[in-house]
């Protein structure tokens, strides 16, 4: 084991390869040791065990054997072969070895001083061909069934994990739980360092199951009680309560698709990462309006993955062409997954778990829950359940996409399921009845961190698409739908009416203004004349004048000479 | 281990003959402990008194084989297989308990039928 020089010398563990189980155990189980694995009939004991030992062989080069004490190597391979693991292609492969040690009390007679060498020289055995590097032994206490001394087999016991311990062997061991303990036989005493245990529990005739790490001597660890999935795809831990509020923020924007409502958000769309709430009744357009949003992420070649409760994905597809959007193609070119699963098929952890483990796989950037308000369970664990759905899907930086079907239809803004306050956006839905008709409306509740719109809008859906319309807000208040149409129409007939009005008194006062000036005109003319009367009357008395003072002279010269 | 397992012989759980038949065994043991040797010894014993003539004993130390060890369904060392006569018996242990494997090997001395 090489240990990093900068950081303390830890425990040396052997990953899983169990997805978020190798996360609450810091890397997986200790290397070397023994590890108990205890739970109750059918809670997924020997299925944990076979992965661990797959996932060695075919991820981490670490070849294993399965010791079992209760099924038979064909039943055991037939029952993982449900999880896609080929144990028989392993086992050709060299890379696994399953022996399978049958115990019939029926069968054996006992008589003098016996050990268990056998069991030792046969597991040394599988484990020197193969050179493996793990064990599980799968379910040890099936011994004390077959055998009646009780203190040789805990004497052998014991000298069987130190055994194990001393060639350095990561060992599984499986118990079956008992009364008031952990398991029937008291493995625990001997196997101390590594304690996992597994429940499988009904509520409202819901099963969960739920694994802990009871002890884990020399490391970290998480303790609390993990809801995992035993599906086709294998086990799944999922490491629920990882709640920081640390996670990076992105500027990035993202548009809706519909046009109209990027405009009603200042950037133009929502940020990358930010969970947006679109709450409405029953028929308002929730599902369209994540459609859209569906597709335009979708075009830009992101994934989306939906994980849908009401309908099937096939049937939302459908449903999204009746507005124009083909979201088919999508799926097929695989940029668009659905989910489909009834609400109340698993209990809310599974579900959780289920999405945590989809959403590893297919690592989406924006996931659709379509509606939220579909998952039933008590309130505070449907609560804390949405609240750490929120932080997986920020925590990853995948934008989410809650629709909720109010059933108040109120319009305070009570929180559904105090939803509203972990959603950084919210689209309200609401259908407006008036006059006999029922019309769509949209608001944007809130927005963090941008400038929105806070006008209603008419949300409009045809074969077109989907369309907003600025609502009519006037003297007669907010009206939608045909209302909107009507006031419209009679806006528009008032407007023409002031117009043509308007321009009859313009021609009015235009008219006035040419007599007006008509009459300056002719006022203009008849000075003229009169200027020019005036000027001749002045010229002709100035001759005048000058004619009278030129016979004076002439009169004054002839005077003088007759003297 | 070629014997005929049909040669004549009367049904131990109803005869009160003891089987007649020949008896091939093995002994498991692991290295020369005092188990195994204790065990070997009670064997010979037993069959000298019981089987004279008729039986077979295959001694495999699962130090030098240990792949025989799952054939048989090895568990415990020292352990004895009856192979023939059907059906396969398992005792295990060192033997010393003579009544019990009598009982075992279908061997039952006639006292104990009556």
């Amino acid at each position: 084991m090489t240990s990093e020089p900068s950081i303390p010398k830890s425990l040396a563990k052997a990953p899983t390869g169990i997805s978020g189980f190798d996360d609450v155990t810091f890397g997986g189980l200790p290397v070397g040791r023994p590890s108990l694995i205890c739970g109750s009939a059918g809670c997924g004991k020997t299925l944990f065990a076979a992965t661990f030992l797959v996932n060695g062989a075919i991820q981490y080069g670490e070849p294993g054997v399965f010791m079992s004490f209760e099924e038979r190597a064909e039943d055991l391979a037939a029952n993982v072969a449900s999880l896609g693991y080929d144990l028989d292609g392993l086992v050709a492969d060299g890379k696994l070895a399953i022996d399978h040690v049958r115990v019939e009390r029926s069968e054996i007679e006992e008589t003098g001083e016996y050990d268990l060498e056998g069991l030792f020289i046969r597991l040394g055995y599988a484990v020197d061909t193969i050179g493996a590097k793990r064990v599980v032994l799968d379910t040890i206490e099936t011994l004390f069934s077959g055998l009646t001394d009780a203190s040789i087999l805990r004497a052998e016991l014991r000298r069987l994990f130190g055994w194990l311990k001393d060639r350095g062997l990561t060992t599984v061991i499986t118990g079956e739980r008992g009364d008031g303990a952990l398991t029937r036989q008291g493995l625990e005493e001997y196997v101390s360092d590594c304690v996992i245990l597994l429940d499988n529990r009904v509520e409202d005739q819901v099963t969960t199951r739920r694994l802990r790490v009871v002890k884990y001597r020399g490391s970290a660890h998480g303790t609390n009680e993990y809801p995992f999935l035993i599906d086709e795809d294998g086990i799944s831990v999922l490491p629920v309560t990882s709640a920081d509020l640390d996670y990076d923020v992105s500027n990035d924007v993202v548009a809706t698709g519909i046009e109209g409502l990027d405009a009603m958000l200042g950037p133009g769309g929502f940020f990358r990462g930010s969970s947006v709430l679109i709450s409405g009744v029953a028929g308002t357009g929730k599902t369209t309006v994540s459609s859209y949003i569906v597709d335009a992420t979708c075009a830009r070649g992101e994934r989306v993955m939906s994980f849908v409760f009401e309908e099937s994905g096939a049937q939302i597809c459908r449903n999204a062409s009746s507005v124009g959007l083909d979201l088919k193609h999508h799926v097929e070119s695989g940029l668009l997954r659905f989910e489909a699963a009834r609400p109340t098929l698993y209990g809310l952890e599974t579900h959780l778990a289920r999405m945590h483990r989809d959403i590893e796989q297919f690592r989406p950037s924006l996931v659709v829950i379509d509606p939220i308000s579909a998952l039933h369970g008590p309130a505070t664990e449907l609560q804390s359940t949405i609240l750490r759905m929120v932080d997986m899907l920020k925590g990853r930086g995948i934008t989410a996409v809650f629709t909720s079907l109010r059933t108040d239809g109120g319009f305070d803004e009570r929180g559904d399921l105090g939803l509203s306050s972990l959603m950084d956006a919210w689209i309200k839905l609401l259908g407006v009845e008036a006059n006999g008709e029922r019309t769509r409306t949209l608001y944007v509740i809130k927005a963090r961190g941008m400038s929105h719109s806070n006008q209603v809008r008419e949300f409009q859906m045809s074969a077109a698409g989907v369309k907003l319309v600025e609502a009519y807000v006037g003297p007669a208040g907010v009206l939608t739908g045909t209302a909107r149409v009507v006031q419209e129409a009679q806006e528009q007939a008032e407007f023409l009416r002031r117009g043509q009005e308007s321009e009859r008194r313009k021609r009015d006062v235009i008219r006035r203004r040419q007599a007006i000036e008509l009459q300056i005109a002719e006022l203009r003319a008849s000075l003229e004349v009169a200027e020019e009367e005036e000027a001749i009357l002045l010229s002709e008395d100035e001759i005048r004048e000058t004619l009278l003072a030129t016979e004076r002279r002439a009169i004054t010269q002839r005077r003088s000479a007759a003297e | 281990m070629s014997q005929d397992p049909s040669s004549p012989s009367v049904d131990p759980s109803t005869g009160d003959e003891i089987d007649g038949g020949p008896y091939h065994m093995r002994l498991y043991v692991a290295g020369q402990t005092a188990k195994s040797m204790a065990a070997l010894a009670n064997l010979k014993r037993i069959c000298e008194e019981h089987l004279a003539g008729r039986y077979d004993i295959e001694v495999i130390d699962l130090m030098k084989n240990p792949q025989l060890a799952a054939g048989d369904q090895i568990l415990a060392i020292p352990t004895l297989v009856r192979r023939i006569p059907e059906p396969l018996k398992r005792i295990i242990g060192d033997l010393s308990n003579t009544e019990k494997v009598l009982v075992g090997l279908d061997i039952r001395p006639k006292a104990k039928a009556v």
